[in-house]
């Protein structure tokens, strides 16, 4: 039961470590596109290529001249006669950088500083997926964060209880015990390790099941993977947050376990 | 006269009890006592006497502070009980035999491991313990049937079971309430016989009894109660 309830944000977490793998490797840092005006001069667009190369919040500012636009069009299969057709370039100057910055907000805020600089005419936000994918990996990141805060307290209620119901079959023996001169904490340590050992349990078991579906998703990704030509796999946690995670939930027992004889020797005391 | 309570070098020593003007209200308002004032001298065996509802387990369960008096000072080797700490309770019991009035056995352990329970919370060793166990059930009578549950045992053999988990840490009183009840005159009397034995070594005992007939066959030291309060 606290196992397969630890599995989840465990497994969670397993799955965002391979995920973040992926994004670190393919480029996926947004590109931005920068058109000036149509009438904007040479002089003037170099003047903003100085201040773009300037700002430490944009890196690999690269200039792409009209007629290089046109070219690149001209290029591209089938549009040569459109191209051919036109009697002026319609094409803008325009800039081509990566903005350095992480969070959602900053990058907006960029864009927004970019947009209004003298001669630009419109920022295209060029990989807003990438943006997109880094906002979703940090709401699921949120969310196994979210869902890890509730199944530890979920942890703790169940040895709460389950260490409860073990006091109460004891509740004699208890009772007794301290009539006769036994302290809180002679009374209270058995059940601290009863707790603890069974977060230790729950925590290892979770471990078992995250390792156990990460070995039978692989069977799908492997063939996925090959077919695009990439060795990609999904990867077990690593012996540090294992460890973490077995530590963590033993920890977790015990602090039900102490919640529940501290609970109960209160009832008693006040009986 | 010197009163302490027994260290683990020195044995037997004696304790002093004394209540000045207890009184006892339980919550619901019943008096239990009213204003009991008297002293025990190291090595006495008292009786606690009186019909039911007098205020005899009241009186016995103020001194391991079990119950807490309303007002009134309770001194046990000189340290006020009833305004003892919580946290300080453990040690005061440690020192006190009590034999209970329902006994408080553990059903589902042999005799032997029910004479163990005070001993697994002392730091004495494995060894000792286990020594100090056979010695309590030998005391008694019971070393013979140290494997049996309570439940094999009889009413009296229960009852000395009880005696033995009480003197097994060596304590300098014990506190017996109504151990004769439900037994027959003859084991009845072999139970006192066993406080007796007890007594005669030095420990400081009080047993209250309803029993008149009883206290008539030993020349003790008496403390009549009635109603919650002192008659003799
Ligand atoms: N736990 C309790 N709660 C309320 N009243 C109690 C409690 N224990 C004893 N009493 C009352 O205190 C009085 C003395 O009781 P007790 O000390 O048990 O007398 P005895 O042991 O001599 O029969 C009785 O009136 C009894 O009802
Ligand atoms: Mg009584």
């Amino acid at each position: 039961m606290i196992g397969i309830a630890l599995s989840l944000p465990a497994g969670g977490y397993a799955l965002l470590s391979s995920l973040r793998q992926v994004t670190q490797g393919a480029s996926l840092e947004p590109q931005w596109s920068l058109y000036l005006h149509l009438e904007t001069g040479r002089m003037e667009a170099d003047a903003l290529g100085a201040r773009l190369k300037s700002d430490a919040r944009v890196s690999a500012v690269r200039f792409v001249s009209r007629e290089q636009a046109l070219k690149e069009l001209q290029a591209t299969e089938g549009l040569a006669e459109v191209v051919a057709a036109l009697n002026r370039n319609p094409l803008p100057d325009a800039f081509v950088v990566r903005p350095q910055v992480a969070d959602a907000t900053a990058l907006e805020a960029l864009a927004k500083e970019l947009r209004a600089l003298p001669g630009v005419a419109q920022v295209q936000v060029d990989a807003a997926w990438a943006q997109r994918l880094g906002a979703l990996a940090g709401t699921a990141r949120l969310a196994i964060a979210l869902l890890a805060a509730l199944l530890a307290s979920g942890l703790v209620a169940i040895t709460f209880n389950t260490i409860r119901l073990q006091i109460l079959t004891q509740r004699a023996e208890i009772e007794i015990s301290k009539l006769i001169g036994a302290t809180d904490a002679f009374i209270r340590r058995p059940f601290f390790y009863l707790g603890a050992l069974q977060g230790l349990a729950g925590g290892a078991l979770a471990l078992a099941i995250v390792w156990g579906s990460l070995a039978a998703l692989n069977l799908g990704v492997a063939e996925l993977a090959v077919s695009y030509g990439s060795s990609f796999r999904l990867m077990f946690l690593n012996l540090g947050d294992a460890l973490t995670i077995v530590l963590f939930s033993a920890g977790l027992g015990w602090a039900g376990a102490y919640l529940s004889v501290s609970r109960y020797l209160l009832e008693i005391e006040l009986k | 006269m010197t009163c302490s309570l027994s260290s683990p070098a020195i044995s037997w020593r004696p304790c002093l009890i004394s209540f000045s003007s207890v009184f006892k209200r339980y919550p619901g308002g019943q008096e239990g006592l009213k204003g009991v004032s008297f002293t025990i001298e190291p090595g006495q065996f008292v009786f606690v006497a009186g019909h039911s509802g007098a205020g005899k387990s009241t009186l016995l369960k103020l001194i391991p502070a079990i119950e807490r008096p309303s007002s009134g000072v309770i001194l046990v080797n000189g340290q006020n009980v009833g305004a003892l700490k919580r946290s300080a309770l453990p040690y005061l019991r440690r020192n006190l035999g009590l034999v209970f009035q329902d006994q408080k056995l553990l059903y589902d352990r042999s005799a032997y491991d029910n004479v163990m329970l005070p001993l697994s919370f002392s730091e004495l060793s494995g060894r000792e313990a286990a020594r100090r166990a056979r010695a309590a059930l030998e005391k008694v009578g019971l070393l013979a049937r140290q494997k049996a549950k309570p439940i094999q045992l009889s009413g009296g053999e229960q009852q000395r079971l009880a005696i033995a988990r009480a003197v097994v840490n060596r304590p300098s009183v014990l506190i017996a309430d109504e151990p004769t009840a439900n037994l027959d005159a003859e084991s009845a009397a072999a139970i006192l016989d066993i406080f007796v034995a007890f007594n005669q070594v030095g420990v400081t005992v009080l047993v209250a009894t309803h029993d008149e007939a009883l206290i008539g066959r030993f020349a003790k030291r008496v403390l009549r109660l009635a109603k919650g309060g002192i008659v003799e």
